[in-house]
C-alpha cells in the first residue's frame, strides 16, 4: 500500500513538481495567541461554501424555474425525492450560517486590524465575497416562489429602485420588467446559479492564495515580542486537524438544525393576493430594513428612504476601504477610532436586528 | 538630408496616427461587444393589452364592510364596500414599497401588512410609512353588476 502511495506521489512529482509545494506547506506556521479562536471562522466559512455548492448542485437536479413550476418542484423535492427535504433544509440553513460565520470572520479581522498592510487586497476580496453572499441570499430567497419571498423581493427591489439616477434602470434590470413576475424569477435563478458563483470563485481563489502567501495576521500588540517568544503551531497537520474538527462540529450543528427545524416552504406566491402579515427580509438585511422605518418620509428636500440608502451605501464603502484610510494601524500604531467604530457597528446591527425581529 | 526633424517628425505623426487607429479600433470593438449585451439586458416592452375596465362580480355577493382583490390587467385592484354599502376601488399596490394591501374589517381600514401602512376607505394614507394615497379607480354599478374602470 505504502509503495502505491509513494509511487503515485513520485508520478505526480515528476510531472508537476510537488516537492516545492510540500516543503512550503511543511514550513507554514500559524501563530498561537489568545485570539487564535477567530482564525477558524474563515476556514469554516469556506467549508460552508463548499456545502452550498454540493447541496446547490443536488437541488439543481430537480428544481425547475418559472412561475408555474418553481414552487411545485420544491414541493416535489421535499415530498417525493428521497432525502430531498434534508438537502433543501441543509441548503437554507447553511446559507444563513454562512452569512453568520462570514460576518464573524469579517469583524474579527476588523478588530484585529488584520486588514492593515500588506493585507489590503485580502480584505477587499473578502468584502466583495461578503457582498456576493448577500446577493446569493437575496436571489436564492425568491427561488421557491412562495408568498413571503415574493413580497420580500418586491420590497427589496423597490428599495433598490429608490436610489437616485441608477435606481430605476437597476430595478427594471433586476426584475426583468416593471413588476416582480416570472421574469424576475428567471433572472434571479440565473444570478444565483451561474453569475454569482462564477464571480465568487474568482475572488475566493485570490483570497485563499493571498492568505497562503502572507500567512495569518497577528494582533498588533504582539508585534513587539521577539521572534523566539512567539508561539506558533505548524499548519500541517496541527492547525488543519483543528480546523477539520471545527468543521465536523459545524456539520453536526447543521444536521441538527436541518432535521429538527426543517425549513418551511410556505404558500405559493400569488400576485393577486394581499401581502400576508410577517413580511420580513432575511435576518441579515433586517437592521437596514428596520432603520429605513425610522427615517421620516422627508428630510429637507430628500426622500427619507433615499437618504437611508445613501447613508448605508457610504458606510459600506468606508468599511470596504478601511485598509486605505486607517494609516495608523498600517504603521503599527494603535488606532482606537477603529475599535469605537467597530463596536458601534456591532451594537447597532445587533440592536436593530433584535428590534426588527420582535416588532 | 538637410534636416533630421523632417523624417523624425513624420515618424512621430505616423506613430501617433497608428496609435489613434489602434485605440479607436479597440474602443469600437469594445462598444460593438458591450452594446448588444447592454441592450439584451433590458427587458423588452411587452405589448400589454390595455385594460380599461373589468367586471368585478355581483353587488349581492359582497357584504357591507368587506374588500376583495380584483385582477385589473396585470395589476391588483382592491374593491371595498363600506358600512354604508357604497363601493370604492383603489390600486392595491401600496405606495410605500409595492406590497399588496388588504381590507381589515376590525380596523375599518385598508391595511398593508409589510410595514403596517394604513389607508382610510377613501384611499388616503392615514398612518405608517406610505407617502401617498392609493390611486383611485371608478366603480360603476349596473343593476347587479360591478365593474371597475380607470379614472380618466
Ligand atoms: S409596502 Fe406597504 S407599508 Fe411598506
Amino acid at each position: 500500500m505504502n509503495t502505491f502511495w509513494s509511487r503515485l506521489y513520485s508520478w505526480a512529482d515528476e510531472r508537476v513538481k510537488l516537492g516545492g509545494l510540500v516543503e512550503y506547506m511543511g514550513k507554514k506556521y500559524v501563530p498561537v495567541n489568545r485570539h487564535s479562536i477567530w482564525y477558524y471562522f474563515g476556514g469554516v466559512s469556506l467549508f460552508l461554501f463548499i456545502i452550498q455548492v454540493v447541496t446547490g448542485i443536488l437541488l439543481l437536479l430537480y428544481y425547475k424555474s418559472g412561475e408555474l413550476l418553481a414552487f411545485e418542484s420544491i414541493q416535489f423535492i421535499m415530498a417525493k425525492v428521497r432525502f430531498g427535504w434534508l438537502i433543501r433544509s441543509l441548503h437554507s440553513w447553511t446559507a444563513n450560517l454562512f452569512v453568520l460565520t462570514a460576518m464573524i470572520h469579517m469583524f474579527s479581522v476588523f478588530f484585529g486590524k488584520a486588514y492593515r498592510k500588506p493585507r489590503g487586497i485580502t480584505w477587499i476580496t473578502g468584502m466583495v465575497m461578503f457582498f456576493l453572499a448577500l446577493g446569493f441570499g437575496f436571489s436564492g430567497y425568491l427561488l421557491p416562489w412562495n408568498e413571503l419571498a415574493f413580497f420580500a423581493t418586491k420590497v427589496g427591489t423597490d428599495i433598490a429602485g429608490a436610489v437616485p439616477i441608477v435606481g430605476k434602470p437597476m430595478m427594471v434590470f433586476l426584475r426583468g420588467g416593471e413588476d416582480v413576475t416570472g421574469a424576475t424569477l428567471s433572472r434571479f435563478f440565473g444570478f444565483h446559479v451561474a453569475l454569482l458563483p462564477g464571480i465568487f470563485t474568482v475572488f475566493l481563489g485570490i483570497h485563499l492564495l493571498l492568505v497562503q502567501r502572507q500567512g495569518m495576521s497577528e494582533p498588533l500588540s504582539h508585534g513587539d515580542s521577539p521572534d523566539t517568544e512567539r508561539k506558533t503551531m505548524p499548519f500541517f497537520p496541527n492547525f488543519l486537524l483543528r480546523d477539520m474538527l471545527f468543521w465536523l462540529m459545524v456539520l453536526n450543528l447543521l444536521a441538527i438544525l436541518a432535521v429538527f427545524f426543517p425549513w418551511e416552504l410556505g404558500k405559493k406566491a400569488d400576485a393577486f393576493a394581499s401581502a400576508p402579515a410577517g413580511i420580513k427580509p432575511e435576518w441579515y438585511f433586517l437592521f437596514m430594513f428596520q432603520t429605513l422605518k425610522y427615517i421620516p418620509g422627508k428630510i429637507l428636500f430628500i426622500d427619507g428612504e433615499v437618504l437611508g440608502i445613501l447613508v448605508f451605501g457610504l458606510a459600506g464603502f468606508l468599511w470596504l476601504m478601511v485598509p486605505f484610510w486607517d494609516r495608523k494601524s498600517s504603521r503599527g500604531e494603535t488606532n482606537r477610532l477603529i475599535n469605537y467604530v467597530g463596536i458601534f457597528v456591532v451594537f447597532y446591527m445587533i440592536i436593530l436586528t433584535i428590534v426588527g425581529w420582535i416588532v | 538630408m538637410t534636416s533630421e526633424v523632417g523624417p523624425n517628425g513624420e515618424q512621430e505623426t505616423r506613430r501617433g496616427f497608428l496609435r489613434y487607429l489602434l485605440g479607436g479600433g479597440l474602443v469600437a470593438s469594445l462598444a460593438a461587444v458591450l452594446y448588444p449585451i447592454m441592450a439584451y439586458l433590458k427587458p423588452p416592452q411587452q405589448a400589454e393589452v390595455e385594460v380599461t375596465s373589468v367586471k368585478a362580480g355581483k353587488v349581492s355577493a359582497m357584504e357591507k364592510e368587506s374588500g376583495i382583490i380584483v385582477r385589473f390587467g396585470n395589476k391588483p385592484v382592491i374593491l371595498v364596500r363600506n358600512a354604508a354599502g357604497e363601493f370604492r376601488a383603489f390600486s392595491a399596490t401600496c405606495t410605500h414599497l409595492d406590497c399588496t394591501v388588504q381590507f381589515r374589517k376590525d380596523m375599518g381600514l385598508i391595511w398593508c401588512a409589510c410595514h403596517n401602512g394604513r389607508y382610510d376607505l377613501n384611499g388616503r394614507n392615514v398612518a405608517g410609512p406610505p407617502p401617498r394615497p392609493l390611486d383611485e379607480y371608478r366603480v360603476i354599478i349596473q343593476g347587479e353588476d360591478i365593474s371597475i374602470s380607470k379614472k380618466a
